[in-house]
């Protein structure tokens, strides 16, 4: 009886193994769903995160620094933004920031969005539905020309603003991404660029470019009438502190979401977000209240985006420590450069973008040189499968050589390119409004309406 | 009749109209106004962006009463309006040729 067990035994087993197979076929299906379904929600979050930071985040937030009758005027330069570049980004946007795998800008292979299904695309995440990928890196494509609009506040005219706008995302805001993040960029870190340049969340892509086109900007446009002599007090800080806290919780889908995953990644990246914010607030408060006498709510506000800014690139690869230190540095500098240099040099940067995003941005880009580091991103691999160094931390010092590379590009770019578009649209259609339009408000001028009416 | 005319620190109002309230005086009118003496004004600073502020938010308060009340009402006010620092105002008073109540045209004392 037992030998007939015994002999009976194998039998049973080889009749099993079929369905053993494909029980695990259908677990390890079942697994990659659900990760898939975790790492889905967390993108779609973030996404929508993202597009928050525009709309209300930096339309509050650049609403209430300006003057009360041009705070519909700059609301606008935020929100016009979330319905042109959707339309580019669907029709080539997309295609050109991450089709194909040139070093410089994408191809046409998504244009009108074809082929951008729910299937993964494995070349950038290989666990969300490819449309996931689009419309998350849409929302970074929404808000970086937002962040120029700091710059020429109060006195460009709408329509100069929407060409120069459409015409900058084409010509600086997708070539920088493909660079960067898109496969075969020249400066991608993992996607096989020529010379790897960490910039996890946008860094160089979103904040330098932004930044620094502000800065063209800025000088182009010239002052606004009456500058510095007029009173220019924000008129609304209450705004302005709702706007940059939605900025500092937006910011969360920006760095975490970068990890494109519900990963241990994206907490670090969340941690280190966070952190960086907090100290760099801390470190502009501090700056300011040496310096004046008084610890105002504006500087913290301030503090805390120049913070977000610098970490931007830094957050998915250093630990939270560094990423203090990283918000520190970031916070007593962005406040040295918007209170000391501005005025130094006299140009009428209205609201700080150069200051905190362009100068914050290229900060960050290369103290993520430095302080950048496997033990928190171990996905940098050699041939043999051995985790590479990352930053000067991990003994890699050359790294920085790669930031200052990837920042003097992002830099190139935005000047040349910011500088031929504006030319553009000035010959075309002008960028300034008129004296008259220009005292009267953009609000009335520009769009027929005023921001407060209480009577009635 | 005299016109008595406030110019007053906006926080100092509610007592004002508490202490002009039990001498028996419940008509006023009341501004919102900005405006300086020998009181300087303050320091703004925005991102390093320097604003002298010299026209500070005060409340001008103007109510017309019967001579014989016009130093009782003086007094009240002063006594509530007064901190005793820079800034706290002036009072001003004014003779009055005519007073007419619109609802039924009593003039003089009887319309106050």
């Amino acid at each position: 009886m037992c030998a007939l067990a015994l002999g009976l035994a194998p039998a049973a087993l080889a009749a099993d193994a079929p369905d053993l197979a494909t029980r695990l076929a259908s677990v390890e299906a079942a697994a990659k769903s659900a990760q898939s379904a975790g790492d889905n929600a967390w993108m779609l979050v973030s996404a929508a995160l993202v597009l928050m930071m525009t709309g209300p985040g930096l339309a509050l937030f650049y609403g209430g620094l300006v003057r009360r009758k041009n705070v519909l005027g700059t609301m606008m330069h935020s929100f016009i933004l979330m319905l042109l570049v959707t339309v580019i980004w669907a029709v080539v946007g997309y295609s050109l920031a991450f089709g194909g795998s040139s070093a410089v800008i994408g191809d046409f292979r998504f244009a009108f969005l074809n082929g951008v299904g729910s299937a993964p695309n494995p070349d950038y995440a290989a666990t969300i539905p490819h449309q996931t990928f689009m419309i998350y890196q849409l929302m970074f494509a929404i808000i970086t020309p937002a962040l120029i609009s700091g710059a020429f506040a109060e006195r460009m005219k709408f329509s100069a603003m929407v060409l120069f706008s459409a015409l900058w995302s084409l010509l600086v805001y997708f070539p920088m991404a493909h660079m960067v993040w898109g496969k075969g960029g020249f400066l991608s870190a993992s996607l096989g660029g020529v010379i790897p340049c960490f910039d996890f969340a946008g860094g160089t892509v979103v904040h330098i470019s932004s930044g620094v086109s502000a800065l063209v900007c800025a000088l182009y446009l010239g002052k606004r009438l009456g500058y510095p002599h007029e009173p220019m007090k924000p008129h609304n800080l209450v705004i302005s502190f709702i706007g940059a806290c939605l900025l500092w919780v937006g910011w969360f889908g920006f760095n975490a979401g970068s990890a494109l995953a519900a990963s241990g990644l994206a907490t670090s990246a969340f941690v280190a977000t966070h952190f960086g914010a907090a100290a760099a607030a801390l470190g502009w408060i501090a700056a300011e209240w040496l310096h004046n006498g008084k610890p105002s709510m504006l500087g913290g506000i301030s503090g805390a985006v120049a913070g977000l800014v610098a970490i931007t690139p830094a957050s998915g690869f250093v630990k939270p420590f560094p990423a203090l230190l990283i918000g520190l540095c970031a916070g007593v500098g962005c406040y040295f450069m918007v209170v000391k240099v501005k005025n130094l040099f006299g140009y009428d940067d209205a609201l700080d973008a150069f200051g905190v995003h362009g100068a914050g941005g290229t900060l960050g880009a290369i103290l993520t040189g430095v302080f950048a580091t496997n033990a928190v991103n171990d996905a940098f691999k050699d041939g043999a499968g051995h985790t590479l160094p990352l930053g000067l931390v991990d003994g890699h010092g050359a790294q920085i050589l790669n930031q200052l590379v990837g920042c003097g590009i992002a830099w190139a770019l935005a000047i040349v390119g910011t500088l031929a578009i504006l030319k553009f649209c000035d010959w075309t259609i002008g960028v300034r409004v008129s004296k008259g339009q220009e005292s009267e408000g953009l609000d009335v001028s520009m769009h027929g309406e005023e921001g407060y009416l209480f009577e009635g | 009749m005299k016109k008595i005319e406030a110019i007053i620190q906006p926080f100092k109002l509610d007592e004002v109209k508490e202490a002009l309230k039990s001498i028996g005086i419940d008509g006023m009118t009341i501004t919102d106004v900005r405006g300086h003496g020998r009181q300087k004004g303050h320091r703004e600073i925005y991102r390093g962006q320097e604003y002298n502020v010299d026209l500070l938010p005060k409340v001008k308060l103007e109510l017309v009463a019967q001579d014989a009340r016009c130093e009782d009402v003086v007094k009240a006010l002063a006594a509530a309006a007064r901190t005793g620092k820079i800034g706290d105002g002036k009072i001003f008073v004014y003779d009055v040729a005519e007073a007419i109540r619109i609802r039924n045209d009593d003039r003089g004392d009887s319309a106050l």
